[in-house]
């Protein structure tokens, strides 16, 4: 649906990484963890802005996103006011089972934290940033998961290794019915192999450039194994790690 | 209330307002943002015989007040079009106009005796998608690839009108017009998307996955309205306008210009809503200047002398 949301706060949250909550709506009755939602940044750039929903409870919606270019940077001086607002949109998590793995990188942490909140069943985290003043989002993991690991690439925070070194030690030690995955492709691809491996079903929330975010234009398209092009904003975001083709 | 019907080449449209061909699926997409019925008629996404898994991503790159894409006519088929998305399509009265593209020939004369055995409302011959190595732009950009398609196809289209869709990558749009009318033709549109390019200066490679791409939205207005101004001037035929069209009252510079129907494209990208605002906008106007036919619009303009 289409909705004009209001802004209740807004702030940097680690450098160039914003949190903005909005008035959810009928918004927040639709929602599910690891949807979107396509947002208007202003009249200085023409196609909305895909973000991926951080939390969703009481009425509001909160978006954690990265200034990466004009949009988001509009997205991000927006203080109050209404924006417009395009959602809940894609195919999001399945969060069934007793035992849940989340493993996020950098600004795919976020939607992971919807996720653990919907939850039927426990969940640890494992949640990697590049760096200590990267890191976004742990104390709220620490409130809904069973446990939450954080590793930095530098070692700065954490544990000095990739998102994808405890989560192999998990695996190995621990049963659980899935992963859920969402960040940078090469981690995805790192954790789908890891799942494969081990044999817990994957799901992984892959980001794509997106015009429409409706199905329509078939700009977003992630390309499976059987050589079919599915789009992220329709079928996917979250798509199952093995029906990805990773070496495409 | 202006009188907003529009009879083009023969069709009952009751208002100019279109969606063009890839920008709005097959109309299901956007259904729940909106009563389909409200739009005069919908351009399919572009159809090919079999079905195609288009081109390799990034597809798409936003441009300065535009968008290159090169999505490469990804399309389930006419076959499965006719089976599934068409009897949901027909449940409204919008006009369905099915986008062809073919390899041969002989693959658009296949797809128009199924489309017309199906029952459409209007065929749109796509002779310029520039994102296909084989598909149709082949055809757009030659006089003879121009005849040899609206030929064949119009000898198996029985009673349902054909329009060419042009390319504005050509030197001489209006020779082009004029060989598709000599041809057959029952109407045109116009225009394509512009054949673009952006390279990233960092990897110093092309930001689309397939090099080049289509230019759409409103950076193309006025190289749109400056076509069909052209074909509507040469061309005894009714068009169909489009390129960069986001509002009323692009629609109603287009129809001055010379279309007859108005399609809008990246605008819905933007705005789900945006044609029946488009349309909103456009009675307003219509109302404001005392005209009461839309129809009164088309070719209004007078040059500067």
């Amino acid at each position: 649906m289409q909705r004009f949301c209001e802004i209740i706060t807004s702030r940097e949250l680690a450098p160039d990484i914003f949190a903005i909550t909005i008035e959810a709506g009928a918004l927040g009755e639709l929602a599910k963890p690891g949807q979107f939602l396509h947002i208007k940044c202003g009249d200085g750039v023409l196609l909305r802005r895909p973000i991926s929903i951080c939390d969703c409870r009481d009425g509001y919606l909160k978006l954690v996103f990265r200034v990466v270019g004009p949009g988001t940077q509009w997205l991000a001086e927006q203080k109050r006011g209404a924006l417009d607002v395009l959602g809940p949109l894609g195919t999001g998590f399945s969060v069934e089972g007793r035992h849940i793995l989340l493993v996020g990188g950098g600004i795919g942490v976020p939607p992971l934290l919807y996720a653990a909140r919907a939850a039927t069943g426990l969940t640890t985290a494992i949640l990697g940033f590049s760096t200590a003043d990267q890191v976004i989002l742990t104390e709220q993991f620490r409130d809904v998961c069973k446990g939450v690991i954080l590793t930095t690439d530098d070692g700065t925070a954490g544990e000095h290794c990739f998102a994808t070194s405890p989560l192999e030690q998990k695996l190995q030690s621990g049963n659980y019915d899935a992963i859920l995955a969402c960040g940078p492709n090469p981690m995805l691809k790192a954790v789908a192999e890891l799942a494969d491996r081990y044999n817990v079903p994957c799901q992984v929330s892959m980001e794509e450039r997106m015009a429409c975010g409706v199905g329509a234009c078939l700009g977003c398209t992630v390309t499976m194994t059987d050589g079919r092009n599915l789009r992220a904003c329709h079928e996917g975001p979250v798509f199952n790690a093995k029906e990805v083709q990773w070496n495409g | 209330m202006a009188d907003l019907r529009v009879n083009f080449a023969g069709v009952e449209f009751e208002n100019p307002i279109v969606t063009a061909s890839g920008t709005y699926g097959f109309g299901r997409e956007y259904g729940e943002y909106l009563d389909l019925n409200d739009i005069g008629g919908i351009c399919v996404k572009g159809l090919t015989l079999a079905p195609r898994q288009g081109n390799k991503n990034p597809r798409i790159v936003e441009t300065a007040a535009g968008m290159l894409n090169s999505v490469g006519l990804q399309n389930p088929g006419v076959d499965a079009f006719i089976e599934t998305e068409l009897p949901w399509l027909r449940q409204f009265r919008t006009k369905v106009i099915a986008n062809v593209c073919g390899n041969t020939v002989e693959d658009y004369v296949q797809m128009t005796e199924k489309l017309v055995a199906a029952g459409v409302d209007i065929l749109e011959i796509n002779i310029s998608c520039p994102n296909v190595k084989e598909g149709g732009l082949a055809f757009g950009v030659s006089c003879d690839g121009a005849e040899s398609v609206t030929k064949a196809v119009k000898r198996v289209s029985g009673s349902i009108p054909v329009m060419v869709k042009l390319s504005p990558n050509v030197t001489d749009i209006v020779s082009i017009a004029k060989t598709a009318r000599d041809a057959g033709a029952d109407a045109l549109s116009l225009i394509n998307t512009l054949l673009g390019m952006r390279i990233n200066y960092e990897t110093m490679r092309p930001m689309l996955a397939n090099n080049m791409g289509g230019l759409s939205g409103p950076a193309v207005l006025p190289v749109a309205i400056r076509m069909v101004y052209q074909v509507a001037a040469n061309v005894d035929l009714p068009i169909l306008g489009m390129g960069g069209v986001s509002t009323g009252m692009d629609v109603a510079e287009m129809m001055i210009a010379g279309a007859d129907l108005v399609a809008l494209g990246t605008a819905c990208f933007v705005d789900p809503l945006a044609p029946v605002t488009a349309k909103y906008e456009l009675d307003t106007y219509l109302d404001r200047k005392k005209i009461s036919r839309v129809t009164d619009l088309t070719g209004r303009v007078e040059l500067n002398k």
